[in-house]
């Protein structure tokens, strides 16, 4: 109430410092949103053309005899050639997998290096074997076919559009796929799609679960469980627990791509940078608006002192300011950082879209309202400490 | 004991000294004793440097005693901490300054009401009327939204005053409080001081040099370097306006 009314009494001074306080928390509210986004927006793309966690065999490794008691053995180890081998038990490894409440989908695939040709042109590619209704939840398939449909029949084959340009395929035309096996077959294009990564448009040729299994020698087997997860940020911790549950590998996406949780958390290291040295700037000027006002308001302060208010009551007046420049300027701020972000959507690079998190606007005014408070401590101890008899004398 | 119990106030050996422990240690008040009453109206006077300024912030609670001890309504005040003594302040004693000292950012009538927001916060509707009350009282119910600097120097006098008594206290200290006004004015302003501490009955304690305003109360009490050199009760004060 009192602390209201000063703040209205030195309006040029309230005005100036919320002003300051609303573009800090822009700043910090526009910033956050903004590498939020671009992380999201990163993070997306990399999970859009992989799985969250990949299940895979185990490496086959030499048994070695055991050593009797007290004798010494001297080893000399090649290690073995992993060979393509099905996981043992799929199917009831699936059934296992389906039924973890943090997995939202899992898919069998089978995982082969083959030659497609076409006449004389011959490119190696990745033959994936997959159920295409269930493949389509860890990669939306149907959603980056750009040409024909997305079915996978026996006989039929969806093609990367680099490996089309190559060799000259177009939906309807046939393809020979050879996996030095001795059993090459001959498949129907239905569908070229664009995943937007230029190694897998151009290696990667899907086909049906059963005709890959035969083309690769693994009748009834699968090589790789891909899932996907609803916290992607807790793949690490489900990949391991997975890995536990079944005594196979698992391999979450953050540790496939190690190299770009590097560069995500640097992003956020220099975020947390930012917000920390503009609140630090916002909380310096907080307490220098409030330390002038505690000497403009000395004689007041004596003057209430004398009239019976208490040490703790001029020191709340002081703190409540502090806390009101925080939540007013940061309400304002947040304010500046919707039209912000607004103005980056609609006419920004539109490269991504960012969003603004509703915790992000929760954390915006708590900090901004303790930083304030904060700020206020100094001033306001000193507001408070002031000596009546002084204060009242002050010109 | 009786008397001690019904005084306002009593003073028993109080001393002030600044710079206790330092090379230039002064004594400025050596060892005062006074009793003011519950109907007294009493000027304090005295040429500049005689205490009379430290006397008063002893008096209000502003300041503590060097040595000696000061009764208020029979309670001891040197043992009280900081809070006690702003609490009993704050129920007992109305400060009337030179410089009216009203707050800027509030008009009249909050100006009034202050001293009981700081207590009790949000005011009563018999708090606000009271202070409504006391401002009609001063004449100034027309200006109870007005900010006190677009008011006259007596008008934020009177302003001063509704505010010393709105909290009706037992002790009302006024340090110079005409000091800064015209003779006129100055004489509307000690009509007041006297009309309503006798309505409110609370005693008074003027602080003043204009020997006008001391002849016009009912006790004088003459501080000269720290040390009371005379106290006289006139029965019944002349008027000022005279």
């Amino acid at each position: 109430m009192l602390a209201l009314q000063f703040l209205r009494d030195g309006r040029g001074q309230t005005v100036t410092i919320m002003v300051g306080v609303a573009v800090g928390v822009a700043v910090v509210v526009f910033v956050s949103a903004l590498i939020q986004g671009l992380q999201s927006n990163i993070v997306q793309r990399t999970l859009g053309t992989q799985a969250h966690i990949r299940v895979l065999p185990p490496d086959e490794v030499n048994r070695r005899q055991a050593v009797a008691e007290g004798a010494l053995q001297l080893v000399r180890e090649d290690k073995r050639a992993q060979r393509r081998r099905s996981i043992n038990n799929w199917q009831q490894v699936v059934a296992t997998l389906d039924t973890l409440p943090s997995v939202r989908a899992v898919s069998p695939v089978i995982a082969g290096p083959a030659f497609a040709g076409r006449g004389a042109a011959l490119e190696s590619v990745a033959l994936t074997g997959i159920d295409l209704r269930r493949y389509q939840q860890i990669i939306p398939l149907p959603d980056y076919v750009i040409d024909g449909s997305a079915r996978l029949e026996p006989g039929e084959a969806m093609i990367g559009s680099e490996l089309a340009t190559t060799l000259g395929l177009r939906v309807g035309d046939k393809l020979r796929l050879d996996t030095g096996r001795d059993n090459p077959a001959v498949v129907n294009v239905v569908a070229v799609f664009e995943l937007g990564v230029r190694e897998l448009d151009a290696r990667n040729v899907y086909l049906g679960l059963k005709q890959a299994q035969a083309l690769l020698g693994l009748p009834g087997g699968v090589t790789q469980l891909d899932l996907v997860v609803d916290d992607i940020f807790a793949a690490n911790t489900i990949a391991r627990r997975i890995a536990r549950l079944t005594g196979l590998e698992a391999e979450s996406w953050m540790e496939k791509n190690a190299q770009l949780m590097n560069a995500l958390s640097a992003q956020s290291l220099s975020t947390n940078m930012i917000i920390v040295f503009v609140s630090l700037s916002v909380a310096f000027g907080i307490a220098s608006v409030l330390s002038v006002s505690v000497v403009q308001r000395t004689r007041e302060i004596g003057i209430l002192r004398a009239m019976g208010a208490g040490r703790q009551q001029v020191l709340h007046v002081f703190l409540i300011q502090g806390a009101l420049y925080g939540l007013v300027g940061a309400l304002v701020g947040i304010a500046g950082a919707y039209v912000l972000v607004w103005v980056f959507n609609t006419f920004g690079p539109g490269l991504f879209f960012i969003p603004v998190a509703h915790t992000l606007v929760v954390f915006a005014l708590v900090l901004a309202t303790v930083v304030g408070v904060l700020a206020a401590a100094v001033p306001s101890r000193r507001a408070a400490m002031l000596d009546p008899v002084v204060a009242i004398r002050y010109v | 004991m009786s008397e001690a119990q019904e005084a306002v106030l009593r003073l028993v050996g109080l001393r002030k000294s600044y710079n206790v422990g330092l090379p230039n240690e002064t004594e400025v008040l050596h060892g005062l004793d006074l009793v003011i009453e519950r109907d007294d109206f009493a000027a304090l006077i005295g040429p500049s440097g005689s205490g009379k300024s430290t006397l008063l912030n002893l008096i209000g609670l502003l300041d503590q005693p060097s040595a000696g001890e000061l009764y208020l309504l029979g309670q001891p005040t040197s043992t009280m901490d900081d809070a006690g003594r702003t609490r009993l302040r704050g129920e007992s004693i109305g400060f009337v300054f030179q410089f009216h000292h009203l707050v800027q950012a509030f008009g009249a009538l909050d100006n009034v009401l202050m001293p009981l927001m700081l207590r009790h916060g949000r005011p009563s509707v018999a708090a606000i009327d009271r202070a409504r009350g006391l401002l009609a009282a001063m004449g100034l119910e027309k200006y109870a939204q007005t900010r006190p600097n677009q008011l006259s120097g007596g008008q934020q006098q009177r302003v001063a005053i509704a505010r010393a008594l709105v909290t009706q206290p037992s002790l009302l200290l006024a340090d110079e409080p005409t000091g800064n006004l015209d003779t006129r004015t100055a004489a509307d302003v000690f009509e007041l001081l006297r009309r309503f501490g006798r309505e409110v009955g609370c005693a008074v304690l003027l602080v003043t040099h204009d020997p006008r305003l001391s002849a016009a109360c009912d006790r004088t009490i003459d501080l000269v370097d720290g040390r009371i050199v005379s106290d006289t009760r006139v029965p019944i004060g002349p008027s000022v306006s005279g």
